[in-house]
Parts: C-alpha cells; structure tokens; sequence
C-alpha cells in the first residue's frame, strides 16, 4: 500500500501544496523577514534590524491604544457572549415548544458576513444615539459597547449551540440524583451543569476569543476607527500601517508579527487546556 | 406542581418569542427603511415608511446599478463554488496521502498545515498580495488557488483526523482485488469521507462567501465580490446613499438566508464538528 502510493504524491499532494506554497508559506516566511526591513515594494528592502518593532511602540500611540482596545473588547465579548449562551440554552433545553424554530433564530446572524453585520448595527446604533444628539462617531466608547452588541448578535446562536450539545450530553442519571438528594434548581446548575458542560466552556472561551481579538471586518464597517483611530482594533491598526502611511509598510508588517505571536499564544494555551483535560479522562 | 410548572413553561415561551423577534428586529428594521427615501432614512430609521417617505423599489435600482450587484453576486458565486469544489477534492487527497504514507516528510508537511491555522491573515496579507501580482493570480480564477492553499490549513487537518478512524483493512482488500491507489481513494475511501466532506465544505463555504478583505486586496479593483461590492457603497462617510446601502444589505443576506433554510440542519451540524476539532 505504502509503497505504491507513494509514486502518487505528484498527483496527490502537489496541487495543494503548490497552492499553499503561494498563498502561505512562502508570504509567511517574506513577512517575517521583511518584519526586519523598510520597504515600499518587496524589491527595495534594507536591513533595519528590531527597528520596525521599537517604531511599532514609539512612532505613536495607536499600535497600543488599538492593543488596549482589543483587549478590553475581548475580555468584555468573551464574558457576555458565554454567559447568555449558555442561559439561552438552559432555556431552550426545557422542552418549551418550539425550541427548533427559537434555535433557528438565534443561530442566523451567524451567517452573516463582517462588513453587511457592520452597516446593519450601524443604522442601529447611530438611530439610538440620534435622541442624545450625538451618533457612533462620537466617542469610542459608543463604537466600543457597538462593537460588544454587534458580536453578541452574531456568536451567542452559535455559542448556544455548542452549549446546547453539551447539556444534552448530561447523563439524566446525574441531574434525577441531584433532585432526590434534595437539591435546589440552583444547586443542581452550579455542582452538576455547570462542571459537566466544562468541555463545551473551553471550546466556546477560545472559539469567542480568537474570534473577538482578530475581529477586523465588523470594526471596518460599524466605525472604521472613528472617532480618529480611537475605536480601531488591532487589525485594523495593522492594515491602517500599511495601507495608510507610505514608508511603513515595514511597521505594519512587525506589528503583524507580534499579532501573529498573540494569537499563537492564545492557540497554544487552549491547546494545552484540552491536551491536559483529555489526559485526566 | 404541574400546573406551576406548566405556568412557567409559558411565561419562558413568551420570554423566548419576544427574543426572537428582538433578534430579528435588525434585519426587519434595515428591510422597512430599504422601501424609504435615501433622505428619509437617517432622519429618522425607526419610523415605518409612509405617504411621503415611501420610494418603492428606486433603492434596489440604485444600489444595483451602482454596485452592479449581480455581476458581484456572480463573482462571489463563482468563486465560492469553485474554490470550495478544489478544497474539497484535493485537501481529501492530500489528507489521505499524508495519512497513509508515513515518513518525516510527510509529517512535516501535516504539522505545516496545522501551524497556518493559527497564522491570522493580517501577517501575510501584503506579502500575499504581492505574491498575488507578481503570479498574475489577480482574476477570479487565481483567486481559487489562493483560497485553496489558505484553506487548506483546515481542512487537511479535519480530514486526517477522519481518515485516521478508517480501517486500514478496507483498503487493503482493495488493493489486493488489484485497485490502484487513485481507484481506491475515489472508489472507496472518498464516498466514506462524506460526513466530513459536508462539513469542510460548509466551514469554507461560510468563509469564503463572506470574506471581505482578501478578495479585496486581491482583485478589489477588477473584480468586485459581495462584501467589497457593499463597503464599496460606502464611499466618503458624509455622502453615501443610505437609502441604496438599506437595498444592498437585504439583497447580500437574502442568498444566504436561504441556503440557510435548505441546508440548516448540515450547516448547524457541520459549524459544531468544525468547533469541536478546530
């Protein structure tokens, strides 16, 4: 078996590791290291050393201000997304009629694409604001908490889904002793599902997260920033650097790199969280 | 008891059905001002059309010849189908040659395919569209490749992880009743891929549809998809249309709603499996 299809790789294995050479790895392996140049096109690059990433700190304070916001915002999203999530599929998991129909709906934004999601809530919101005479643009604060509403719409359907597969995983052995033994609704949510739905949690924490931190398409559309750059995530940032400013394309791509090592951080640890779970089964 | 219990029953079915229509609310608002004048509309967008805001359908005219919007639907529809159709074929290919052939070459090439899952776009955006010019891949038809190795990532990755559950004896029955390799994998090992199939289709078929900025960068200027053709409305902050941005946003989420209608039950199906392995 081994032997006779190994001739194959041409036919098995070229065509898409061609197209992942050239979509991939190798603008993977140019951004690194142009992340250590100053370059306008890829052909004039000169070795500058860390200098893009110290000018990725210093030039201004956007890269930090931009960090700051899509830190806050994740924490925010993560927490708010997974609490009602996970309410909403206590609910739906009652045997209240119509609950096919109830999951339908609440799952549907998620379908939805970035930039379309982004201009709906910004009808929205801006429609709000109009009665305190000010709209989205205003402040950051507002495209913050619009930013928050937006991506709740759009993840808690999927989330209650995830949730929704693991209540339904609960023995009822677990939650009838539970009854017998006396305990109150509450007592049962806190020791018996809340614990035994721990799996669904961990992939709906990261599933949220990486989500929420890399979030770029709805940020373009609901403020593009505004007011300033004061609302723009780190996405954003990144593509504001090297789209917007000539002679830093450089910066851009070593603010990239640091994403890139964030969000590698974030996959690693959940990597680690459900490779030590699945040891303790 | 049961009667309290059926009580609160009620009260929650009540609860959830003011949910829904809150979480519906959006769309039906942004469908009510679509019909509105473009002036009428952020003026004031909670209020009903009526004798003087109402435009019928002048919105969609509009947006449509502004945007040209079936050419973009076109554009979105070719290149999703397509480049879906590659990932499918070929990933499953390399998937199971990854996994059939075992020697450090081929693990390499798994293990890279795992790592550019967790690679975000914005570290290759400006060196792949780089890449993209320099290859001439600036068309629709490139635009596949592209999808098809930034894809890829994913969906090797879902299909090793099936494949690794299929007895090795199937296969090697075949091979014995004189099967090559290429007739085992599309007689055999391909129709049992189906479940995963489904859902690595739909993972990238959600993607890929809606993605705004890589086709942007990467053809944006010739060719406009869905998403780039709606952010391309917006134009000066100040001086868009409203009233044909309203039009657009309802005729960008009607194709998917009803997909959503006809294939509900694999799409929910398929984003779990694809949250529990990815």
């Amino acid at each position: 078996m081994d032997k006779s299809l190994k001739k194959y790789f041409p036919l098995f294995v070229l065509p898409t590791l061609a197209a992942f050479l050239i979509a991939f790895f190798i603008p993977f392996l140019m951004g690194l290291y142009l992340s250590f140049t100053e370059f306008t096109t890829v052909s004039n690059a000169k070795w500058v050393g860390l200098s893009n990433y110290y000018k990725a700190f210093s030039s201004n304070r956007d890269f930090l201000n931009a960090l700051w916001f899509t830190i806050r915002f994740t924490i925010v999203s993560v927490i708010t997304i997974n609490v009602l999530a996970f309410a909403l599929a206590m609910l739906l998991t009652r045997d209240i009629r119509g609950t096919n129909l109830f999951r339908t709906i609440f799952f549907m934004p998620n379908l939805i694409g970035g930039i379309v999601l982004g201009y709906i809530w910004q009808l929205i919101i801006n429609g709000v604001l109009m009665n305190f005479g000010v709209d989205i643009t205003f402040s950051a604060k507002y495209g913050f908490w619009g930013l928050v509403v937006l991506m709740n719409w759009q993840m808690i359907g999927y989330m209650m889904i995830i949730y929704i597969a693991g209540i339904q995983n609960i023995p009822g052995e677990l939650t009838e002793a539970a009854a017998i033994d006396g305990a109150s609704p509450f007592q049962t949510l806190c020791n018996v599902t809340i614990p035994m739905v721990a799996p669904s949690t961990t992939i709906c924490t990261f599933l949220t997260l990486t989500n929420s931190f890399k979030l770029f398409d709805q940020n373009l559309a609901l403020t593009a920033g505004a007011p300033g750059r004061e609302s723009a995530m780190l996405a954003l940032d990144i593509y504001n650097t090297f789209y917007g400013r000539i002679g830093y394309e450089g910066v851009g791509q070593a603010k990239a790199v640091i994403f890139f090592l964030m969000v590698a951080v974030i996959a690693f640890t959940q990597l680690y969280l459900t490779r030590s779970k699945e040891v303790e089964h | 008891m049961f009667k309290r219990k059926k009580w609160t029953q009620e009260i929650l079915f009540i609860f959830l059905v003011l949910l829904s229509i809150a979480f519906l609310a959006p769309i039906f608002i942004v469908l009510y001002n679509s019909f509105k004048g473009q002036f009428y509309i952020s003026n004031d967008p909670f209020a009903f059309p009526n004798a003087q805001t109402f435009s019928g359908l002048k919105n969609y005219f509009n947006g449509v010849e502004k945007i040209r919007f079936f050419q973009a639907f076109g554009y979105s529809l070719f290149i999703t189908v397509f480049s879906v159709a590659a990932i499918i074929l070929f990933t499953s290919m390399t998937a199971w040659y990854l996994v059939r052939v075992k020697n450090w070459f081929t693990n390499l090439l798994y293990y890279l395919f795992v790592f550019s899952m967790i690679v975000p776009f914005q570290m290759v955006m400006f060196t792949m569209s780089k890449t993209i010019n320099d290859l001439r891949l600036d068309n629709p038809v490139g635009l596949i490749v592209i999808y098809l190795g930034f894809g890829s990532g994913l969906s090797v990755f879902m299909f090793s992880g099936f494949i690794k559950s299929i007895p090795l004896e199937i296969e090697e029955a075949a091979v014995i009743d004189g099967s090559s390799p290429i007739q085992t994998f599309f007689r055999i090992v391909f129709p049992i891929l189906q479940p995963t199939a489904i859902t690595v289709a739909i993972l990238n078929a959600m993607w890929i549809w809606n993605d705004y900025l890589l086709p942007y960068l990467a053809i944006g200027n010739k060719y406009r998809t869905i998403p780039v053709a709606v952010q391309y409305l917006q134009g000066g902050y100040g001086s868009r249309d409203m009233g044909a941005l309203m039009a657009m946003l309802i005729l960008a989420i009607i194709p998917i709603v009803i997909f959503y209608l006809f294939c509900q039950k694999y799409i929910i199906r398929g984003v779990v499996a694809g949250a529990v392995k990815g």
